[in-house]
């Protein structure tokens, strides 16, 4: 499990403050997500490409992880057109696809990707703790940091003790077929697994609660603001409120 | 009997687990009692109790009978147990149950931090603690990346940095090497704290403790010292 690979460079965007980008993000997501215009969604991908480039990552990762997010996709590419109502343009035997169901299938798909990549130029070029301290310093709620730091620290671990369980069983013959013995052995590894995931927040409780535990946690990194966070803050703000200008502007 | 050098007192207490009545308790009217400055091995077979008897002193499980008395208070509750584990660090038998922050820094601070220190006090602790493991520079690590000798210092750490006045160590050298154990038994050794170690480790408890006791059918006894360890070691 590789959490943190792009997090590792030493570009402008990886040693930007990790609130501005968080920040930028969320705002990003959400304007290309609402939007329908394809000027303003040429100029998002232009923009993500842009931060990926200036980001320096390595781009068989990058393409590696847009393949994942693309397979979805590609289950979108095989029923929005032909379910979506409107004009037909092309049939294949007895499926009739529409312009509109492409229209559709082709904004999710530009969307998504231009999305993606500025998340993995913005966000997964922060270290996965440290973005757990930049989120609680926006003022996420304690809860949903919790949460989030309790999954990254034990998500680790409970795939090691799936690995385990998985050599156990391997070491005595167990080879996955497509018979009751297999569903039933798995299922027996995912029960178990719940149940020591269990057990093991119910230790981790212990631990804490020996140690004072009641409620609260402390944060001890901070981070500062300098002026080239400023000028990126800045500057990318005017770049994604141009690119809802665009979109509202089609509207008018 | 009032008596302020005695830091644990258990008296008849019995502890078994709920919907296991077909069985035996796991302790069965046990007697127990450690002085300040005591250094107590303590022994028995797997599933013989002593996690559950640790529990039971830092009040994570309460007996089904019997009276527990830590520094001279009878403790029954919830809120009685919070100044017990403020005073007294329970190492756990898995590191990885007690390491739960992201970096060391801030799992060593923890502890401090919600005894009311400030972050400047408990920054301070935290890095003397560490000197005295020789953990220096361990402070931006990763507690999941730690190898298992790491995690169990920096476990140790932890509870040390509470400033406790008696520990606990459930299997401390489980799965340690050699090189880590004698780190352990040194700290252990240069240390003027009450402790309380349960061990499979003959020689471990043989180099940290002054009296053994074994847990056997849920309760304790003095184990011959010249029975269990060929040398002689004066009791006080």
């Amino acid at each position: 499990m590789h959490l943190d690979n792009f997090a590792i460079g030493d570009s402008f965007l990886h040693r930007a403050d990790p609130r501005v980008k968080v920040v930028l993000a969320a705002l990003f997501s959400v304007v290309v997500a609402l939007a329908d215009d394809y000027a303003c969604l040429t100029v998002a991908s232009c923009v993500a490409i842009t931060l990926l480039v200036v980001a320096r990552l390595s781009l068989k990762q990058v393409l590696l992880r847009l393949l994942a997010v693309n397979t979805f996709i590609l289950f979108l590419w095989l029923f929005l057109p032909f379910t979506y109502g409107g004009e037909e343009i092309l049939s294949i035997g007895p499926f009739n696809a529409t312009r509109e169901g492409i229209a559709y299938a082709s904004l999710i798909t530009i969307k998504s990707n231009a999305i993606i990549l500025a998340l993995i130029a913005l966000i997964a070029t922060i270290p996965i703790i440290t973005l757990g301290h930049a989120l609680s310093h926006l003022r996420v709620p304690d809860k949903l940091i919790h949460l989030f730091f309790f999954t990254v620290r034990y998500l680790q671990l409970l795939h090691l003790e799936y690995d385990r369980l998985r050599d156990a069983m391997r070491i005595r013959g167990f080879r996955p077929r497509s018979n009751l013995h297999t569903y039933k052995s798995l299922a027996y590894l995912i029960g178990m697994l719940l149940i020591r995931s269990f057990d093991r927040a119910d230790r981790i409780r212990k631990a804490m609660v020996c140690r004072g535990f009641h409620g609260k946690f402390y944060l001890l990194s901070h981070f500062e603001l300098n002026r080239s966070d400023m000028a990126m803050l800045v500057f990318m703000m005017l770049v994604i409120s141009g690119m809802a200008a665009l979109q509202w502007l089609t509207r008018m | 009997m009032v008596n302020s050098d005695v830091v644990i007192r258990l008296e008849g207490v019995s502890f078994g687990y709920p919907g296991d009545q077909s069985r035996r308790p796991v302790l069965d009217d046990l007697h127990l009692q450690i002085n300040r400055g005591d250094r107590v091995g303590l022994i028995g077979s797997n599933g013989s109790g002593k996690t559950t008897l640790f529990h039971l002193i830092m009040g994570l499980l309460y007996p089904t009978q019997g009276e527990i008395e830590v520094f001279g208070e009878k403790r029954m509750q919830e809120k009685d147990f919070r100044e017990v584990r403020a005073k007294i660090g329970l190492l756990f038998q898995d590191s990885d149950d007690q390491l739960f922050c992201p970096t060391v820094a801030e799992d060593v601070a923890f502890g401090p931090l919600n005894l009311g220190k400030s972050q400047e006090e408990a920054t301070a602790i935290t890095q003397g603690v560490l000197k005295d493991l020789g953990l220096e520079g361990f402070g931006d690590r990763v507690t999941y990346k730690l190898s298992g000798g790491e995690k169990r210092l920096v476990a140790l750490a932890t509870i040390l940095a509470m400033q406790p006045e008696v520990l606990i160590l459930d299997e401390p050298s489980a799965g340690l090497d050699v090189e880590t154990v004698d780190l352990l038994v040194n700290i252990l050794e240069s240390s003027d704290l009450t402790y309380l170690i349960a061990s499979h480790n003959g020689d471990l408890l043989e180099r940290t403790s002054q009296i053994v006791y074994r847990l056997n059918g849920g309760k304790v006894i003095r184990e011959n010292r010249d029975l269990a360890f060929p040398s002689e070691i004066g009791y006080c």
